[in-house]
């Protein structure tokens, strides 16, 4: 159906090298590799979002080379991608139809378009959902199945899906999984990256692998094993060393407490949640999306302001929950937080701009910032080394960088900072896996030194291999804690749901 | 029956809490003034004043539609000015029947507005910037049609401005409290309107979503010029002469009112129906403080707090509803 012919993109490098790729009505065709292989890029082009270097393309054997992401969508191609476009001031309705919203002369049609999003919203399982209300309530995982609904309404032959799970639950993703065999049967050729191998075994029909911007090869269902795909991603020549670290190997566990949090409140996402955290602990957060894991750290962290309970860092004592990050950050607290371009980059600014940025209010660096530039590239030479960050220089901006690179700055930025307690929300979203055993590293390595570690994650086989303890928030509750190395991850499954049966 | 109840009392609550502010507001400076101001709660103050803010209606509403898109117009005066001028010319050298003028008047503003949103939307130019010049632009072109020289067009405008007998508020502020509807359905109920809601949010989520943002920009923007046209039209027939001087500073007025309303100037949020509130609110100061005796210099450090007050007020109120 859709047909690419050694297409290609450069930018300062070179992003898509000459990918030749057939993609059939009626299958899952995942797309996998490396962030910073060359996948965004690739479906960007086939979009119409960008324009490819060279090459062509052909859909049902018509040329095809879209402009615009409007040229795109009038010949039947679709892209749901991976940030967020929910527009927060518009009702679920006017996000859902915005491209094409129901009128005459016009006016809205409000009955028309109320009746189809009531349809299509509780085919996305979001049923409860009022279209009239606006779409500034609503959880990341809504906003993902939104943005789907509304790039699928209508009529389309090829779906691009650039990490459609990962912010939902797995409810959610089954409802996703649901609708994309719909979509099979329909005839869509359907476009899939992610990250998460097993659901791309259990979905795809064909694997392509990309590195480096080539076509590494494609492979039907079944012929990968899932150590087989990891090794075609990660180039044999390159090996990514881990953070060299001169730390001295100090019990995992120690008796000293990092973080005491008693009877937060932060209504109606958190509600009296207690737990305490070791120092050298890796305490993980498990829950379903939704299920107040994000507001929890936002809470402790003082982005939001809790309206109840107390705080204890380190030996200091109790105190009032913080009422700004700023308060936070100089108890010795550090948050990286889930949507990184929101809340943790300067996207515009460099890379080395970006990891001095915490702090600026201390050592002089921001008051002698021309005087000390050196020393500050120096700095984030030293980082993008060790963690193995894929730029040019560290003068190139943070926004030119793949996903899982971005989240290495702002990795670099906290651990230069440094801190007691350290709050993790999602540090692996939309990471590769080579990055995200490096994340795994800092991690440990953070743990080692003796820091206290809070980790968000909806993969709950992440925190099983990484953390030392596991609580489960549902529903706004603290419902079980669990101590590692050995879990049981029926019996925390079974906790992430408890806070929604109970009354 | 129940459900009918509910839904009908949420509706009040939304009304109170989208409108109430504002109009405890104006209740309350009413009292005020009715207390300190001998004249002041009298049909004539009130009527005078109803007849006298028409014209700063109209382009407020413009602004706020420009505003919500994400967009500013400082132009609006000085295209009040040009439209009025141009008006005077049709009517007084071309000897054009009334209608047609008028009409020309306010396609000319149309034109001057349409190309602020055309420059800046197109070629992504801050709206800040090509409005700014655009407020060189048409108040010079006003000086030259003119020859710097305030013209009489003679009374056949007057019904406009003339309060109908007996009502005793004009054809311009009925036409004023027509527009504000208007604009308030515009934006709520057309396509056009929720775009403009839409792009002032976040413009690269529309971009993304493969929506064109050009055409309506310079759809809201020619209405905001037109809308300075209409405003140009009851100024004139306010003083039967057409004055190149006419709108100086109405823009930042415009401004004024919108942010008393609760528009904001980031985009994205704003109400045509809470900016023809902020009108009032200013109106009433005005009028009021000028019966209390205040000189000019104090009635504008007045208003100005007045309008960082209200906003400090408005955004403590959001941040309440948050937590």
């Amino acid at each position: 159906m859709l047909k690419l012919d050694a297409l290609t993109k450069d930018f300062a490098t070179r992003a898509v090298d000459q990918v030749s790729l057939e993609f059939a009505p009626g299958q899952v065709h995942a797309l996998l590799g490396a962030n910073g292989a060359g996948k965004s890029t690739l479906c960007k082009m086939i979009a119409g979002l960008i324009l490819p270097s060279q090459g062509s393309m052909l859909l049902e054997g018509n040329k095809y080379s879209p402009n615009s992401k409007r040229q795109a969508q009038r010949a039947g191609v679709q892209i749901v991608q991976q940030e967020l476009n929910v527009l927060a001031t518009l009702t679920l309705a006017e996000n859902l139809f915005l491209s094409n919203l129901p009128n005459r002369w016009g006016i809205l049609s409000r009955r028309t378009m109320h009746r189809r999003a009531c349809e299509i919203l509780s085919d996305f399982g979001l049923g409860d959902l009022d279209p009239h209300a606006t779409a500034s309530n609503l959880g990341v995982g809504q906003q993902q199945l939104l943005e789907i609904a509304a790039n699928t309404w209508q009529p389309t032959q090829v779906l691009i899906l650039d990490e459609p799970t990962a912010a939902l639950s797995t409810r959610e993703s089954q409802r996703l999984f649901e609708k994309i065999h719909f979509w099979k049967h329909q005839g869509v050729a359907i476009l899939y990256i992610s990250h998460r191998l097993a659901e791309v075994q259990a979905l795809a029909d064909r694997i392509s692998i990309l590195r480096d911007g080539k076509l590494q090869g494609t492979w039907s269902r079944g012929e990968l094993h899932e150590c087989d795909i990891v090794a075609k991603m990660t180039n044999p020549s390159k090996s990514i060393a881990p953070k060299s670290s001169t730390l001295p190997e100090s019990p995992a566990k120690s008796s000293r407490q990092a973080l005491r949090v008693e009877q937060l409140w932060l209504s109606p996402k958190v509600q009296n949640v207690s737990f305490s955290l070791r120092a050298g602990e890796i305490l993980g957060v498990a829950g379903l999306v939704g299920s107040g894991r994000t507001e929890l750290l936002r809470a402790i962290f003082g982005a939001d302001r809790a309206s109840g309970g107390s705080l204890q860092v380190a030996d200091k004592p109790a105190c009032k929950p913080f009422r700004n990050p700023n308060e936070a950050v100089r108890a010795g607290l550090v948050m990286i937080s889930e949507d990184r371009k929101a809340d943790g980059l300067l996207l515009t600014e460099s890379i080395a701009a970006n990891i001095q940025l915490p702090m600026l209010d201390r050592s002089g660096l921001g008051r002698f910032a021309l005087a000390q530039g050196g020393r500050a590239r120096r700095l984030a030479e030293t980082y993008c080394r060790d963690l193995a960050i894929r730029c040019d220089s560290t003068d190139q901006s943070v926004g030119t960088l793949s996903g899982g690179n971005q989240q290495k700055v702002v990795l670099a930025k906290w651990l230069e900072r440094d801190g007691t307690v350290f709050l993790m929300d999602e540090p692996t979203r939309g990471i590769d896996v080579a990055a995200r055993e490096l994340v795994y590293e800092v991690i440990r390595n953070l743990a080692k030194a003796g820091k206290g570690i809070l980790v968000v994650s909806s993969d709950l086989e992440e925190l099983i291999g990484l953390c030392d303890s596991i609580g489960v928030m549902s529903n706004g509750r603290w419902t079980a804690s669990f101590s590692g190395p050995n879990y049981e991850p029926q019996a925390i499954l079974e906790a992430m749901f408890a806070g929604y049966s109970a009354p | 029956m129940k459900d009918n109840a509910v839904s009908s009392n949420r509706a009040i609550q939304q009304t109170l809490a989208t409108y109430g502010g504002l109009i405890a507001a104006i209740l309350v400076l009413l009292g005020f003034f009715g207390v300190f101001a001998k004249n002041f709660l009298t049909t004539t103050t009130l009527l005078t004043m109803a007849n006298s803010i028409p014209d700063i209606t109209v382009v407020a509403v413009g602004m706020t539609l420009v505003l919500i898109a994400g967009g500013i117009d400082l132009s609006v005066g000085s295209v009040l000015a040009l439209s009025a001028c141009c008006l005077g010319w049709l009517m007084v050298d071309l000897k054009l029947p009334l209608w047609l003028a008028s009409l020309g008047a306010i396609a000319l503003g149309a034109c001057c507005g349409g190309l602020n949103g055309w420059i800046s939307s197109a070629f992504r130019i801050p709206a800040f910037i090509v409005t700014l010049g655009m407020l060189e632009i048409a108040r010079g072109s006003a000086y030259w049609i003119t020859d710097s020289n305030t013209k009489y067009v003679g009374s056949s405008l007057g019904w406009f401005s003339d309060p109908i007998a007996p009502l005793g508020v004009s054809a311009s502020f009925l036409i004023a409290a027509a527009v504000v509807l208007a604009g308030q359905w515009l934006l709520h109920q057309t396509v056009l309107g929720r775009t403009a809601v839409a792009i002032g949010t976040n413009a690269e989520s529309v971009r993304m979503a493969g929506i064109r943002t050009t055409a309506p920009m310079v759809t809201l923007y020619a209405i905001c010029g037109g809308l300075c046209g209409l405003a140009g039209m009851m100024q004139s027939s306010r003083l039967s002469t057409v004055d190149p001087n006419s709108g100086v500073g109405m823009e930042l007025s415009a401004i004024a009112a919108c942010v008393i309303g609760g528009t904001s100037l980031r985009g994205g949020q704003g109400s045509v129906v809470r900016t023809f509130f902020g009108v009032l609110v200013i109106s009433i100061l005005q009028t009021g403080l000028a019966q209390l005796g205040a000189t000019d210099p104090i009635k504008r450090i007045v208003t100005g707090g007045v309008i960082i007050l209200s906003v400090l007020l408005d955004s403590l109120r959001k941040q309440s509803a948050i937590r």
